[in-house]
């Protein structure tokens, strides 16, 4: 295995287009370096990102949008109160993953790339509109979260392309976020279900969401029913059971040893509702 | 396949190591510097045995590659004692005899360590949620979190 420590993204992305064998990217290695000790995937190039400048930064620009770098860890991103306060389901959704050790070293875009339809931050990141920044072989191109997974560990990311950074909308005035996933336990485990909402209000009616599910799919989906059932209520009950159907509707759950079929299909509504009730309420100031 | 010349800084020390690309930095602690304090218990960051801090960020050793030390900061278990003088958070340890096995013991102490130096008023709740990756198979937690309370009480009153 060839370690390589590029100074840019120019060069990273050369030393993946130019690889003949396997070629991973390395930010936090809480994937990564799972995956080479388990013998699961062996490097021949493994190419370190975080000597790049700028990866380590969250940038809030002019217009209210924010920039993770690639090698942002949920740790840094927990301690911004600012990106907290814009995004916070965003952040509890990467806060999630793993341990205080893990949270030093993960990052979003290490979550996205990974593949998993279980990742936490995903749905969080869809839910929110995110972007990625892609550098590669043709040039520099921007792809929307919800198009990056396209099944278990792959993405939509050609060979020589590599993720720059994650960027946030602007949070705007009366919106608000949240994320919500069920395990059996309290910390250290993976979603049986994840669900995110993000929502803007004007007054008490809600003038545009968007709802994403992940676990219940073989990619966390963009639930765009749910979505409709919230555009235009106050989150009367009446919307909140639209809400849940439609969350319900768009499972495609497997069953295995964290969850049935039924069990997860169940609780995506219930986790929808809840998640859509903190976005509302964050929305309307509540911290 | 050729080694890595490394320079990094280990318990306030400047170390050189050379190492494999693929030797995590925990197999360079333990087998190339000779501080066998953090342990390997799963290799997979789940159980926190191996816990070290990286420029004062607590993180698995087991899930950081040694090439990656390089103009970095490590902390480990061994660095928490002065001298002959144990850290509170040890002596609290063995009046608690919040210990049994000992395995998970340096993680623990290295990750109780860094909360304290973050947060001096833990809750119990929130040195739990610290804890979360630190998996101990004998002591049941209890005199674990019990010790690091009186240690935080007790550093608090003396500074």
């Amino acid at each position: 295995m060839r370690y390589h420590t590029p100074e840019n993204f120019e060069d990273a992305s050369a030393i993946a287009a130019g690889a003949d064998g396997v070629t991973r990217f390395l930010a936090g290695g809480t994937d990564v370096l799972v995956q080479l000790r388990s013998d699961m995937v062996t490097p021949d190039d493994l190419i370190d990102i975080k000597h790049i400048a700028g990866v380590h930064d969250i940038t809030p620009l002019r217009d209210g949008s924010w920039r993770i770098g690639a090698a942002v860890t949920g740790a840094e991103m927990s301690e911004n109160a600012l990106l907290g306060q814009a995004w916070p389901g965003v952040v509890e959704a990467m806060d999630l993953i793993g341990s205080t050790q893990v949270q030093g070293r993960a990052t979003l875009a290490g979550n996205l790339c990974n593949g998993s339809p279980a990742a936490d931050s995903v749905p969080a990141m869809i839910a929110a509109g995110a972007t990625v920044s892609v550098i590669g072989p043709d040039g520099s191109r921007e792809i929307a979260v919800a198009d990056v997974p396209t099944g278990p560990g792959k993405t939509a990311l050609k060979k020589g392309e590599v993720v720059t950074a994650v960027n946030l909308p602007p949070r705007g005035h009366g919106g608000g976020d949240a994320y919500l996933r069920f395990i059996p336990r309290t910390e250290m485990d993976i979603a049986v279900v994840g669900c995110a909402v993000s929502l803007t209000r004007d007054g008490d009616t809600i003038t545009a969401a968007r709802v994403s599910l992940g676990a219940v799919a073989p990619t966390a989906l963009l639930v765009e029913d749910a979505a409709k059932a919230l555009i235009g209520s106050a989150l009367d009950d009446a919307a909140l059971e639209a809400l849940a159907k439609a969350a319900e509707a768009a499972c495609k759950p497997i069953d295995d040893k964290r969850g049935t079929i039924r069990f997860r299909t169940h609780v995506a509504g219930v986790l929808a509702k809840r998640a859509a009730r903190i976005a509302y309420d964050r929305a309307g100031g509540a911290k | 396949m050729s080694q890595i010349h490394v320079t990094t800084t280990v318990n306030g020390d400047e170390v050189e190591f050379l190492c494999d690309p693929r030797e995590t930095m925990l197999d360079v602690l333990r087998d190339r510097l000779g501080l066998t304090g953090a342990k390997e218990g799963c290799g997979t960051g789940d159980c926190g045995a191996c816990s070290v801090t990286l420029d004062g960020r607590l993180v698995c050793s087991c899930l950081m590659l040694g090439a990656e030390a390089e103009g970095r900061e490590i902390g480990t278990v061994e660095g928490i004692a002065t001298d002959e003088d144990l850290h509170p958070l040890q002596k609290k340890f063995i009046e608690y005899a919040a210990l049994q096995c000992g395995i998970c013991t340096p993680g623990i102490l290295v990750a109780t360590k860094n909360l304290l130096e973050k947060n001096p008023d833990p809750t119990e709740t929130e040195v739990r949620y610290w804890l979360a990756g630190n998996l101990c198979r004998c002591t049941g937690y209890d005199k674990i979190i019990r010790a690091v309370m009186d240690t935080a009480a007790e550093m608090r009153g003396a500074s």
